[in-house]
């Protein structure tokens, strides 16, 4: 892939998107607003790997792409969706730090993934490696949103966050992780959201509400 | 040859200030218009503003008992401070009278004093809503302008120049289509930031007089007849201004790189159109829009300032 080539300008594009829906996620209060956010990131995520795909002509990026669809734009969103529509409680982020200063951390670490990747950079040649930084970016804040949001929804999508982060920086790294080694991937993060949802409703039956702070101390 | 051409740079310096001050007036008209349309109202004529300025220059002047010098003097700061802006700015060539002086840090920092002496000026009236207006602008003030420098400085950081001049040629020769992600994120700041600084919704309502809301109309209470046209004028032109700005950085086309008068010409017709066309698109989009609740403007401004940092890593991580 050349500098300065469409390619590589649509890949920018994409997976610069991924941290631009990594931090609307930080900015927005309600959980239908950051599932949003989630769905668009798949969608820039799923970009990100057709044009990898489609510029190196790697056939299994293709499906690579098309099980992220599914996955991370169909089924995980409705999924969550579902968790909003059981407990409308949870329709609120209910932030621990508040939104302006949410925003100024999630610019304080993407300014920290930027200099941490820089010796990697470097060291490899290649226009998808210098993409790296949005990677590791998305991956903080996704951190960064479990830590500051209370509900279990916003937890959810920050866990989600870190796993896309990390999706990205291996699609830009390795330029195609083997396809089972994906497949595994991504499929444990759908297993993970159903198993959330079972246990989501499970404490909304037994506590009446999704509030993780309820559970401090331990029953029999 | 060099006498004549600098003199079309002097004209193109005075053909964009004489331009903005008739135009100015007749897009907040155009804008309202839209509006009135797209609700289904008649509305006033597009003329509207520019004959209650009429009739406001031909009243009396007055001023508040107690009130100094700077409650005088803001109107004059304000429309001067941005008549400078815009001679400075190179808004219809790339070459322009004052050189090395179309900075983007002394444009900036001049809509900056502007906004400065008017809540001096709120404040020298000590009046409650004078007082509040004044916070108020400042708390907007204060994140809104990092947000601006920082969004443009984004598309300047692999120039390594603050020229306006330098910045705007760049942009016309980068092809368009390319859209960066540092293009798309500065861009977003800037439109933020246009409607947080010129009172707009969804952070003030221009059209409101309700005493908890109001943030640029509680600034100006105490203006009448000819300082309230000045000030009307001044916040008129700080809007052309910026809308003028985003149009050259983000859609350049036609944008002159010469001094002539062809050139001029062409450059001023083109910045009309899109002026024009940018009113007529803030017009109708403000019909759907709600006013945010004041407290949840700095969020909107704390994003507006984070989208344009991301320009700048986005800039740092893919030049």
């Amino acid at each position: 892939m050349r500098a300065g080539s469409l390619a590589a300008a649509l890949l920018a594009l994409s997976s610069g998107a991924v941290l631009l829906a990594a931090a609307v996620a930080l900015w927005r209060r309600t959980a239908r607003g950051i599932v949003r956010a989630l769905r668009f990131q798949g969608v820039a995520l799923a970009a990100t790997a057709l044009v990898l795909g489609v510029d190196l002509r790697i056939k299994l990026m293709l499906v690579t792409a098309l099980l992220m669809i599914a996955v991370k734009v169909v089924a995980i969103p409705i999924l969550l969706s579902r968790i909003v529509w059981l407990d409308p409680s949870s329709a609120e982020t209910d932030p621990v730090v508040n939104v302006p200063a949410s925003l100024v951390t999630a610019v304080v670490l993407s300014l920290v993934a930027f200099y941490a990747t820089r010796p990697l950079v470097h060291a490899v040649a290649g226009v998808p490696v210098t993409l790296a930084p949005f990677g590791l970016a998305t991956v903080l804040i996704g951190f960064f949103v479990l830590v500051a949001r209370r509900r279990v929804v916003a937890q959810m999508v920050g866990l989600l966050l870190v796993d896309n982060g990390i999706a990205l920086a291996a699609l830009l790294l390795t330029t195609g992780v083997p396809l089972l080694v994906e497949l595994g991937g991504t499929l444990d993060v759908l297993l993970v959201v159903v198993v959330l949802r079972v246990l989501a409703t499970r404490l909304h039956v037994e506590l009446g509400a999704l509030e993780l702070d309820r559970l401090a101390e331990l029953h029999d | 040859m060099m006498a004549q051409s600098s003199a079309w740079v002097i004209g193109a310096g005075l053909v964009q200030v004489v331009a903005f001050v008739l135009v100015a007036p007749l897009l907040v008209g155009l804008m309202r218009t839209v509006r009135c349309r797209m609700e289904g109202r008649t509305g006033p004529p597009v003329t509207q503003v520019w004959k209650d300025l009429r009739k406001l220059f031909a009243k009396q002047r007055t001023q508040p008992r107690d009130s100094t010098v700077v409650f005088s003097m803001t109107p004059v700061v304000l429309v001067a401070t941005t008549l400078v802006a815009i001679w400075l700015a190179p808004l219809l060539t790339t070459r322009v009278s004052m050189g090395g002086g179309s900075d983007l840090f002394a444009v900036v920092f001049l809509l900056l004093m502007g906004s400065v002496s008017m809540s001096l000026a709120a404040l020298d009236t000590a009046t409650a809503f004078g007082g509040m207006g004044a916070s108020r602008l400042m708390t907007i003030v204060a994140l809104a302008e990092p947000a601006l420098l920082v969004a443009i400085l984004a598309l300047a950081a692999p120039l390594h120049s603050s020229s306006l001049a330098v910045i705007f040629a760049t942009a016309l020769h980068h092809p368009v289509w390319v859209a960066t992600p540092q293009r798309l994120l500065s861009l977003g700041a800037f439109l933020i930031v246009i409607l947080a600084e010129s009172g707009r919704l969804p952070v003030d309502n221009p059209a409101s007089h309700l005493e908890l809301t109001m943030i640029h109309e509680a600034l100006f209470l105490e203006y009448s007849g000819p300082d309230l046209a000045l000030v009307v004028l001044g916040e008129n032109l700080r809007l052309a201004f910026m809308l003028a700005l985003l149009a050259n950085l983000y859609a350049p086309w036609g944008f002159a790189t010469a001094a002539g008068g062809w050139p001029i010409l062409i450059g001023l017709a083109a910045m009309l159109a899109k002026l024009v066309v940018l009113a007529a698109v803030i017009g109708a989009v403000e019909v759907g829009m709600a006013k945010l609740r004041l407290f949840r403007i700095p969020e909107l401004l704390a994003g507006a300032f984070m989208l344009s940092i991301l320009a700048v890593v986005s800039a740092l991580v893919i030049a």
